[in-house]
């Protein structure tokens, strides 16, 4: 794929989907030039609006590089959405009293409880894959369920707050232990900074280390990187842990730097969002901090206006996976160059 | 013990076992047809969604029941028409275009849903499809109750599983269709149409899919609820790698499915208080996943399964 194309289909698939979306709106009833005045203002409308679709972005750039890192070794994970709750689960586990300490030790603390529970969800998916051959499709959507029925019985049990009511939810995260927010009386954390930081550690782990050149081999071709002498199941645990991890910190950003405490509704589907956010990116850690962009801001600006025109707010999940449809076609414009020209004289 | 034995003697049980597996035999048979014509639908759980709602609505509006079950079968085959595009003639990822189907069509049918019926806190019901109740039969001992008081939809599913089997087995298009899923530059060699063979099983495997999420709507319940799926589709994914790919095996799988579901159910009544319920609630997927790791070693995929075709390309 040249360059250039990498960046244009992308950006036509997104606005492909937004001007499909004139169809469901008319369909509403609501009155389309409006409506879609009313999502740009929804996400660019104030400072308050545009921190807040740059909060929503945050756990997209994980889940995002989560499937954009395991789809590169055509490691299927799907299960961002479970393994995010795990990542949740960790972080409240070890950042609601357990111990205490500075943010300087809390901070990385709950980041890295949450990232190993993150990993360690994907390596159950992996193993199985590698020592038994099930497929890890099927495992790791599976596990999506039993593990969100799994935090809701820890909501329930253990993990309960005392103090909340009757809700099942967590304790709150400990001051020291909460993401410290980047504007005065804004929502935007320092998640969305560590997830920048995340996209930039991939890239450059996959473009120029070794272990990224082995992963990305395994993804071109399994049999010639095994024949090349690369442990084609080794890396495929590796790339589980690393995919694995990311999935789990959009977890630890969600509960640590935005809610304060977890619940069993705390993820509108970020972790199926994440696998559209990786495919606009084609794949690219990098691309991934502007897809989730484009992403949070379809969610942003389609609430807002979804909210002020009365259309169901399940237009912007509707935009979004119109979004990955029409990239996969452009993706495949990008594959077969289409030439016009006259058919030549017989 | 007693009670296990109780519970595996009792009519009402194995009526609840053959009542769970119903959706599961429509979306194992559809996901069946698919995968052996060489395309894996992961827009399954999406396509139950659709099923769902458009079945369960189409009668809300007014039509008769079997209207909605044709309109249900239509929309999956709307949705399995895409996916046979993107995949077939496009040659795209399957995995990726079939999440993409998944999360298109649940949209489609919530949003749909929701413009429809803006404001509603509980949601409409409708006449759903009543038990079969065939004189006589009906008053039969056990297989009375177990077999002829199900509904329309069940007999429906079984009949199905027939007539794939009948078709894959006995039929020259069923040859057809196992061959473009093994092997089809041998189906192209003999003068049939790959893209049209694979297409046709997308789309008529997809309608399937559709009327397993209608049996929810307009039998199992009667009326929609979002996440009323919960991962049935998936399961049949799982399902149909535990049948080998055979209708027969299919019909078993589910049927092993919807005992396990029963008798959980049943257990969770008796020790409820031991065992927090959610632990009842993780089994069906827990099932899945060992059923899948048992015959993950020696499963026999269509060999072709996940490879594109392209005319004149080898």
């Amino acid at each position: 794929m040249r360059p250039w194309s990498a960046i244009l289909i992308p950006v036509v698939a997104g606005l492909a989907a937004l001007l499909l979306s004139a169809i469901p709106l008319a369909f509403a009833g609501a009155p389309i030039l409006p409506a879609y005045a009313q999502m740009v203002a929804g996400v660019f409308g104030s400072v308050f609006t545009a921190t807040e679709t740059l909060t929503r972005a945050t756990p997209l750039i994980f889940t995002g590089l989560a499937a954009a890192i395991a789809f590169r070794a055509r490691f299927w994970n799907i299960g961002g959405e479970g393994q995010l709750y795990l990542g949740a689960l960790a972080a409240v586990w070890v950042g609601t009293g357990m111990i205490d300490g500075p943010p300087i030790l809390m901070i990385p603390l709950v980041l890295a409880a949450g990232a190993v529970a993150g990993a360690v969800g994907l390596l159950g998916p992996a193993l199985l894959k590698t020592r038994f051959g099930a497929d890890e499709v099927v495992t790791s959507l599976l596990l999506n369920f039993i593990i969100l029925i799994f935090v809701q019985m820890m909501l329930e049990g253990p993990f309960k707050d005392p103090m909340g009511l009757g809700w099942p939810q967590s304790e709150p995260i400990l001051d020291s232990a909460a993401l410290p927010a980047l504007v005065d009386r804004m929502r935007l954390h320092a998640g969305f900074l560590i997830g920048i930081a995340a996209a930039f550690v991939a890239h450059a782990v996959l473009a120029y280390t070794v272990w990224g050149f082995r992963a990305r081999a395994v993804g071109d071709n399994a049999t010639a990187a095994r024949h090349a002498g690369i442990g084609v199941r080794r890396t495929i645990l590796g790339v589980a842990i690393a995919s694995g991890a990311c999935a789990g910190l959009a977890g630890v950003s969600e509960v640590a730097g935005l809610k304060g405490y977890l619940t069993s509704d705390l993820s509108p589907g970020f972790g199926y969002a994440g696998i559209v956010v990786a495919m606009l990116a084609g794949l690219s850690p990098i691309g991934v901090i502007a897809a989730s962009l484009f992403v949070a801001s379809v969610f942003v600006g389609a609430d807002s206006m979804s909210r002020a025109m009365g259309v169901s707010s399940f237009l912007a999940d509707l935009i979004v996976s119109m979004s990955l449809i029409c990239m996969l076609v452009g993706g495949f414009f990008a594959r077969f160059r289409l030439r016009l020209r006259a058919a030549p004289a017989p | 013990m007693i009670d296990i034995l109780q519970i595996f003697l009792s009519e009402s049980f194995w009526a609840a076992s053959l009542r769970i597996a119903s959706p599961l035999i429509f979306g194992v048979l559809g996901a069946l047809l698919c995968e052996r014509a060489g395309v894996l639908n992961l827009g399954i759980e999406g396509i139950f969604v659709v099923g769902a709602m458009t079945g369960w609505m189409t009668v809300w509006l007014g039509a008769p029941l079997p209207v909605g079950v044709l309109a249900a079968a239509f929309s999956g085959a709307l949705f399995g028409f895409l996916h046979s595009v993107l995949t077939v003639p496009l040659g795209l990822s399957q995995h990726v275009s079939g999440l993409g189907i998944t999360l298109f069509a649940s949209s489609l049918a919530s949003f749909t849903y929701r413009t429809a019926l803006p404001q509603v806190s509980s949601p409409p019901r409708i006449e759903p499809f009543r038990s079969l109740d065939v004189p006589i039969l009906t008053d039969l001992p056990f297989f009375g109750p177990v077999l002829f008081q199900q509904t329309a939809l069940t007999w429906l599913a079984l009949i199905l599983v027939c007539v794939v089997w009948w078709i894959m087995d006995r039929t020259p298009l069923g040859v057809a269709l196992k061959a473009v899923g093994d092997n089809p530059e041998a189906v192209n060699a003999q003068g049939l149409s790959v893209i049209r063979l694979r297409m046709g099983a997308v789309v008529v495997g997809s309608s399937l899919m559709a009327l397993g999420g209608a049996f929810l709507t307009m039998s199992a319940f009667d009326a929609f609820f979002f996440g009323m799926v919960n991962g049935r589709g998936w399961i049949c994914i799982a399902l149909v790698i535990f049948a080998s790919w055979q209708p027969g095996k299919a019909l078993i799988g589910a049927l092993l499915f919807g005992m396990f579901d029963a008798l959980q159910v049943r257990l969770q009544t008796e020790a409820g208080a031991l065992v927090p319920p959610q632990v009842f609630l993780m089994m069906p997927f827990i099932l899945s996943i060992i059923a899948l790791v048992i015959v993950a070693r020696r499963a026999d995929y269509p060999r072709a399964l996940l490879t594109p075709w392209f005319k004149g390309q080898r």
